[in-house]
């Protein structure tokens, strides 16, 4: 493993893709791309693209599932079957359902739940193309179809991966450097509330490398909520040049 | 007690708009004595009340609104309603008989099916029960006839008007009577179809650039022109 992951950084400093460790990938981020849904936003982090939809507040279906306190919310997290090299199963995956339970339970804390008993909010992440730290970029996605939903929130969630690469510890890691690298942390990020939402860690790091991970995390997701507050408000754009 | 937005400036879910000595008011909450928006929209305020106009929302069920939902549901005794809500609405069978409902004689589909568009008013409702509509006043009931069309239900205030002045000018010049359910469910009904697409087109702008000044002068002028064009086209075909 040492001589395959001595690649992954060049004698620069750089990274496969040319990046420097802390820097994120190119994001794209667009607000209500689909006209059915009640709320939708698409993200595009380096060569992962990912569509999230938001259906509801709406009756609870089967019934039995309604809580008579606060809202439900619902997840699903699916890969479409071209979306990595070799085809996969479109059946929800062990994966799948524990992303769908993640991404949930990032996005929980940010809504006020409590507004609307009775009511459930379905939440559909498709992923059409994955290359690594698609919980975070669908985590990104999703809280903003949640706004675009009209859903009343505390916050934006942000998420963001850091990880160890040869030794250093870098920002938003893609496939390769996941698959190789000694360690992955996912954070997802309410900004405004100072909150972390998700903290995951897969590999090992030592006490001072994981905090150090967690801090450039944290960087990364105050950078992507900057650029999520613009593409929310991109949607609104022509609203607020006619005023002017 | 500073506040971090001008009025009207657009404010995401999570943006701090003010700190100290405020009240949150709509689409706000309040935490550490810091007011925080949670919806996308623009910010007003009102003495000591900080409100964000949502740009987004959905409608949610008050007692004494006026509401024009879809019938989804005959029951037992009564027709579960879809009025854009999360909540699917009950209208109960003695309510709309006006006299006490017979279960073995009365057919309920006879009276109002599946499919069925009706203007009701929310009489009851709270956060442990479905709201509860009523058609026994006048100008309620079942929609025989006329256009439908959907707004996002925060935009029907602008619809209105200061002082109505909007909805007043639209029905003046097309001529058409005009229903607003506050669910956002806009009922026209006009003499013939021309009148009533008319009507809808006025509305369907009056939500594109809800947030505009002066967006009253410019609906009258554009359904003046659409007037002149119609009758252009008229006088054409006679020829």
């Amino acid at each position: 493993m040492s001589q395959k992951s001595e690649k992954l950084i060049d004698k620069k400093g750089l990274r496969l893709d040319g990046r420097k460790p802390n820097e994120l990938r190119p994001i794209k981020i667009e607000v209500g791309v689909l006209s059915n849904a009640d709320g939708s936003a698409y993200i595009e982090q380096g060569k992962n693209k990912i569509l999230a939809a938001i259906y509801g507040p709406k009756e609870v279906h089967p019934k039995h599932l309604a809580l008579p306190d606060r809202m439900i919310l619902r997840c699903r997290y699916h890969m479409a079957p071209f979306s990595v090299q070799e085809r996969k199963s479109p059946a929800p995956s062990r994966r799948e359902i524990e992303l769908s339970k993640v991404i949930r339970e990032a996005l929980e804390p940010a809504i006020f739940l409590e507004y609307y008993p009775r009511t459930a909010i379905d939440v559909f992440v498709e992923v059409l193309q994955a290359d690594g730290g698609t919980r975070c970029a669908s985590i990104t996605a999703a809280s903003l179809a949640l706004a675009d939903a009209g859903i009343p929130m505390k916050d934006l969630v942000a998420a963001c991966a850091a990880g160890k690469v040869d030794d250093t510890i870098v920002l938003d890691l893609m496939d390769t450097e996941d698959k190789i690298g000694a360690a992955d942390v996912p954070v997802a990020l309410m900004p405004n509330l100072d909150a972390i939402t998700l903290l995951q860690m897969d590999g090992t790091l030592s006490l001072e490398e994981f905090e150090q991970a967690v801090n450039l995390a944290l960087e990364g997701c105050r950078k992507i909520y900057a650029m999520q507050k613009e593409a929310l408000k991109a949607r609104y754009v022509n609203v607020k040049e006619v005023e002017e | 007690m500073p506040t971090y937005f001008e009025r009207r400036q657009i404010v995401t879910p999570g943006d701090l708009i003010a700190e100290g000595d405020y009240i949150a008011g709509e689409n706000t909450y309040k935490e550490d004595n810091k007011i925080y928006a949670s919806r996308i929209g623009l910010v007003e305020y009102e003495n000591k009340k900080v409100n964000v106009v949502a740009l987004r929302a959905f409608y949610i069920p008050r007692v004494g609104d006026t509401v024009i939902g879809t019938v989804v549901e005959v029951g037992f005794n009564g027709w579960m309603v879809d009025i854009s809500a999360p909540y699917q609405a009950i209208l109960r069978a003695s309510n709309v008989l006006s006299r006490p409902f017979r279960p073995q004689k009365d057919d309920l589909s006879k009276v109002l099916d599946v499919g069925d568009l009706i203007v009701a008013k929310i009489v009851s409702y709270d956060r442990t029960r479905n709201p509860q509509l009523s058609v026994g006043e006048p100008g309620l009931g079942k929609v025989t006839r006329g256009q439908i069309t959907k707004i996002t239900p925060t935009k029907i205030p602008r619809v209105i008007g200061r002082k109505g002045s909007m909805i007043s000018m639209i029905k003046q010049e097309t001529g058409c009577h005009i229903l607003l359910g506050l669910n956002g469910v806009i009922l026209i009904t006009g003499k013939n179809l021309e009148d009533e697409q008319l009507a809808m087109m006025a509305i369907r702008k009056i939500e594109e650039e809800s947030h505009t000044s002066g967006l009253t002068d410019r609906i009258s002028q554009m359904i003046k022109e659409e007037k002149a064009k119609k009758e252009e086209n008229k006088d054409e075909s006679k020829k």
